[in-house]
């Protein structure tokens, strides 16, 4: 091993031109990684912008969809389903996840805690389209498609995540914290909705936008479950219309008009969750004071 | 323990021990002087007393540092004030020591005169309480500082019986009356010396009881407290 | 106005292990009362019983009584409406991280229920000023967030927010461990003024802290109080060999 370059002191050996030549290599090997992980997401981007730019349009936006073999028209039907039944799931969803999330963190430290956080595991593993069979038959086998039935579905897939994240950031709220409280006379839920709770809403704010993100842009749980429209419907037991519903249909067919419109219904799908998620980021800073974290 | 403040706090109790050592010889040999009449040794307390208020000047720092850099507590805090106190007791011892040495040089010049007082019983006395009250700093007793706060009246009386018996001498022998005055202030300096034994002896009950017994105040220590100096003993001999 | 503390036979278990044992003391009304030992002596527990904050913790209880003032801790009202009337502050600065400096201060109350506007605005600026921080935050009262500050600051501002729900008895468990000495010497200053109107229990492991700030000392070896006295009798001529081995450094 040659004892080349940097002396160190009196006791250590000398850094090695061997260390220094591992030190590289495990740098560049680490950077290397960063870039292909960014690299397929970038591929992804840039295609889809660059297949689907062209067809976006004021139409497009605003339009719902023209007959088979027409040209023109748009997917704001899509749009407008998507986000009502993305609605109706997060109502749905986030309640009960954050709920599940608060009594594994405060109560759950036992046996029917561990139970609850391998069903939530579990059923964070479900396929989705097992899901979607699930709420068709709950919701929709005798009552007929529906955007709830959807809502339902997305429901049910958001409440793992939002509950297991929210677990994890309430437990990174330090115990002195919750001692202040109590401290001060505070009682316990009060505690915990009001200061627990309170100090971890950012991370909790992650853990929802997480399963949103995620739920966004299933397909498969929506075609047993809404089915898909072709007009304009805000009524929550109708079968609606949803982004990836409509994508997966003219993607499927046989149309090159409906290529097209595809390709631009999947940049707008992407550009709405991003819009989404930075949204929430935003007014969420927004709302925390300066220097807290 | 800590054991750098034990060093510390056993070379504080070395240094202390050899100036007692110091001061009490010093004593003895200015009583010696003037029983034989002997200048050499006169010359020779005088020669010791540099080495005694150097003695003195190396334990007040020695005390002050561990005080300041070590916040001692409770005995240990009492044992470092008792020390400085102590010291400042023996260096006075010295003086007078010093002080009798110079009268005995002033005797020796006049002639030889047969005094109705015993200064050699005196300073037997007086001796012996010095030793006993560095006997109870090393013991770390207080039943033995007890003892020589008793002796101290005895000493008192002594001295009262001298000044009585040599002012009559003076007034019938006035030809000696410059004599009997060396012994009368000699007397004095060995009552002196007695009284500084006896401040010994109340620090040494300070330290180990916490009582404060200056002035002849009642003890208020708890009797019960031979543990502590025992404590500091066996840390000691550990060493 | 501070209350005198009576407690007897108070004992602790965190679940089979006993922590405290048969301790009997008595805290005088408007002093401050130290209480010092070696690590793991219970002197944490003995403090967390007083307001029963032992309890939070899971399998812990504790039996015996204390009486803080005419209230008696342990029987007759909740845990909750206990620790209202007593206020506590830990050793680790914890102002709430999501809170103004304001709402920090004003949290006992308006999580309490207490929401009077103008009130609030009073105690908190009472509360900031006995704590000696108004001057340096009452500009930034509800811009800056209680986790902007010093550790010192943040000490005084967990202070401020016990003093102000108004309680006779503040608890302070090693509130300077964790701080620099000219911050320690701001609370200690701090405590000497404070218990005028309070009566304070403080636990540390600083004797020369002990020491200056409080009257009274109480030694705690292995859940058991060995000795309580003046302090100036336990640093100069304590009773118990164990309170002078430890105090003297030859243990613990």
């Amino acid at each position: 091993m040659p004892e080349t370059a940097i002396s160190t002191g009196s006791t250590l050996p000398p850094v090695s031109l061997w260390r220094r030549g591992k030190n590289a290599a495990m740098t560049l090997a680490a950077a290397s990684a960063v870039i292909l992980v960014l690299v397929p997401l970038g591929a992804i981007f840039g295609y889809l912008v660059y297949k689907g730019i062209g067809s976006i349009s004021w139409a497009f936006l605003t339009q719902i969809p023209k007959g088979p073999g027409e040209t023109g028209g748009g997917m704001a039907n899509a749009i407008g389903g998507s986000c009502l039944i993305l609605a109706i799931a997060s109502v749905m969803g986030v309640p009960i996840g954050i709920g599940a999330g608060i009594y594994l963190a405060e109560y759950g430290r036992n046996r029917f805690g561990d139970l609850i956080r391998f069903t939530a595991d579990v059923l964070n593993g479900v396929p989705s389209i097992v899901v979607g069979i699930v709420a068709w038959a709950i919701v929709v086998q005798g009552r007929g498609f529906s955007a709830l039935a959807g809502g339902v579905a997305l429901g049910i897939m958001m409440v793992p995540t939002i509950t297991r994240t929210t677990e994890e950031m309430l437990l990174l709220v330090p115990l002195v914290v919750r001692e202040a409280a109590y401290g001060l006379g505070v009682s316990r839920w009060r505690t915990t909705l009001s200061i627990t709770l309170r100090t971890a809403t950012s991370g909790v704010i992650t853990g929802v936008m997480l399963a949103f993100a995620r739920v966004a842009g299933e397909t498969a749980p929506l075609l047993f479950t809404t089915l898909g429209n072709q007009y304009w419907n805000w009524k929550v037991n109708q079968p609606t219309a949803a982004l990836s519903l409509q994508i997966f249909s003219y993607a499927t067919s046989a149309y090159d008009e409906w290529h097209r419109q595809a390709w631009a219904g999947a940049l707008i799908l992407i550009v709405l969750i991003v819009a989404a998620v930075s949204a929430v980021r935003i007014a969420a800073s927004r709302g925390t004071l300066k220097g807290a974290n | 323990m800590r054991s750098r403040f034990q060093q510390g706090l056993d070379e504080l109790r070395a240094r202390l021990l050899r100036m007692g050592g110091l001061a009490e010889q010093a004593v003895d040999r200015a009583c010696q002087a003037y029983i034989e009449r002997d200048l050499a040794r006169c010359h020779m307390v005088l020669e010791g007393e540099t080495q005694i208020n150097i003695a003195e000047r190396e334990i007040d720092e020695l005390a002050f540092d561990l005080l300041a850099m070590q916040q001692p507590m409770a005995v240990d805090l009492r044992f470092i004030l008792a020390v400085t106190k102590i010291n400042s007791d023996l260096e006075r011892v010295g003086d007078q020591a010093v002080n009798i040495a110079e009268r005995v040089m002033d005797m020796v010049e006049l002639p030889k005169a047969d005094l109705p007082v015993d200064i050699a019983r005196m300073a037997a006395a007086v001796s012996a309480m010095v030793r006993r009250s560095l006997e109870s700093f090393i013991e770390g007793k207080a039943e033995l500082a007890q003892a020589v706060l008793e002796m101290d009246n005895v000493v008192d009386r002594m001295k009262d019986e001298a000044f009585i018996l040599l002012v009559k001498a003076m007034n019938e022998h006035p030809d000696v009356t410059r004599q009997a005055l060396d012994a009368l202030l000699i007397a004095r300096n060995l009552e002196r010396v007695a009284d500084h034994a006896t401040n010994v002896a109340e620090d040494v009950i300070f330290w180990v009881r916490g009582a404060d017994v200056r002035h002849n105040a009642a003890p208020e220590g708890q009797p019960q407290q031979t543990g502590f100096s025992a404590a500091q003993q066996a840390a000691t001999e550990r060493r | 106005m501070g209350v005198g503390i009576q407690v007897e036979k108070l004992n602790a278990w965190f679940g089979k292990t006993q922590a405290l044992r048969d301790i009997n003391i008595t805290m005088a009304a408007n002093h401050a009362t130290a209480v010092i030992g070696p690590s793991g002596c219970g002197k944490s527990t003995f403090v967390r019983c007083l307001n029963r904050m032992h309890e939070t913790v899971p399998d812990a209880h504790a039996t015996g009584r204390v009486r803080i003032g005419e209230l008696d801790v342990y029987n007759g009202t909740s845990a909750v409406a206990i620790r209202r009337r007593i206020g506590m502050v830990f050793q680790k600065p914890n102002p709430f991280p999501t809170m103004s400096i304001y709402d920090n201060v004003a949290a006992g109350l308006k999580l309490n229920g207490f929401h009077d506007r103008r009130r609030l605005d009073e105690i908190v600026e009472r509360s900031l000023q006995l704590s000696a921080l108004w001057d340096e935050v009452k500009d930034t009262l509800r811009k800056k967030s209680g986790a902007s500050l010093s550790g010192g600051q943040q000490q005084r501002l967990c202070i401020a927010r016990a003093l102000a729900v108004q309680p006779e008895v503040l608890l302070m468990d090693e509130p300077c461990s964790a701080l620099d000495p000219i911050s320690t010497g701001k609370i200690e200053e701090l405590i000497f003024q404070l218990k005028e109107r309070f009566t304070i229990v403080i636990v540390t492991h600083n004797m020369q802290q002990a020491s200056r700030v409080a009257e009274f000392t109480g030694f705690f070896l292995l859940g058991e109080l060995i000795e309580f006295d003046k302090t100036e009798k336990i640093f100069t001529t304590p009773s118990d060999k164990r309170t002078e081995d430890y105090i003297t450094g030859r243990f613990g």
